[in-house]
């Protein structure tokens, strides 16, 4: 665990419910965008799927596009958690990078 | 068993514990599939028909989609789908002009509530969508959001 996550998480209970927000680091490049200098397409480079497990046991997946922004937000909520129990969150981009991060719920 | 056939087994087991605790092996992630026709359909109907299966889709006024009416930067849209439809399988979002008009879709089961919260890119003012497949079928609510500076670059 050595590399810096690019994933800062933060999952609060209350009242029974978790909500998570995650914001990733990521440049969600489109592919359609051309190098001012160069001229040349800077190729698409963006998250692909989203995944959120908690104690092992999925919790949502998403597929993501390239009109998601830039070092993209995204905010969830689910039940049946308790303080304590571990949450991962995990990416994977169109390029195969990949980066996870794990946290516990407050 | 012989001493051979324990060492290579126990060798073996090793690389994938290693594999697996320096993330390599994130279960789910792997397996991921990403809908590539949806994503890339260039017109709502098409692009409807690839992430919900229909471009037959009923209004409704149980999803609530919260996005500002006018978005100063089209880079970066806050959008907020929630809904009280039960059973909700998957919660789809759509901004209807851009040239590939699916965003994102999320999947929902008994424990996570159908709520997300993003932010998109939108090439110009246009229409939020979002689509909410739940009990074999497909709801949606739509939402203008005027761009002032288009988001999709170039």
């Amino acid at each position: 665990m050595s590399k810096k996550s690019s994933i800062k998480i933060r999952a609060k209970l209350k009242n029974g419910v978790t909500t998570v927000k995650a914001l990733v680091r990521h440049p969600m490049e489109t592919g359609l965008r051309k190098d001012k200098k160069t001229g040349k397409v800077i190729p698409a480079k963006f998250i692909q799927n989203l995944s959120c497990e908690v104690n092992g046991k999925k919790v949502i997946n998403g597929q993501i596009g390239v009109a998601v922004s830039k070092n993209p937000y995204f905010s969830f909520k689910f039940e049946g958690a308790n303080s304590g129990d571990e949450l991962k969150l995990a990416w994977t981009d169109n390029t195969g990078k990949s980066d996870t991060t794990t946290s516990k719920i407050k | 068993m012989n001493r051979r056939v324990f060492l290579q087994r126990s060798l073996a087991s090793g690389a994938v514990a290693l594999a697996a605790s320096s993330g390599l092996l994130v279960p789910g992630t792997v397996l991921a599939s990403w809908n590539k026709a949806a994503f890339d359909a260039k017109d709502m109907a098409s692009a409807l028909k690839g992430a919900v299966g229909s471009d037959s889709v009923e209004e409704s006024a149980d999803i609530k989609i919260k996005a500002p009416d006018i978005a100063e930067n089209g880079a970066v849209v806050p959008v907020t789908v929630s809904t009280t439809i039960k059973d909700v399988k998957t919660i789809s979002i759509f901004s209807e002009k851009n040239g590939t008009p699916l965003v994102a879709q999320f999947d929902f089961d008994s424990s996570s509530q159908p709520f997300i919260s993003t932010r998109i890119k939108m090439g110009k003012t246009s229409n939020v969508v979002a689509v909410v497949n739940a009990g074999g079928k497909n709801y949606q609510a739509k939402k203008e959001v005027k761009v002032t500076i288009g988001g999709c670059g170039g």
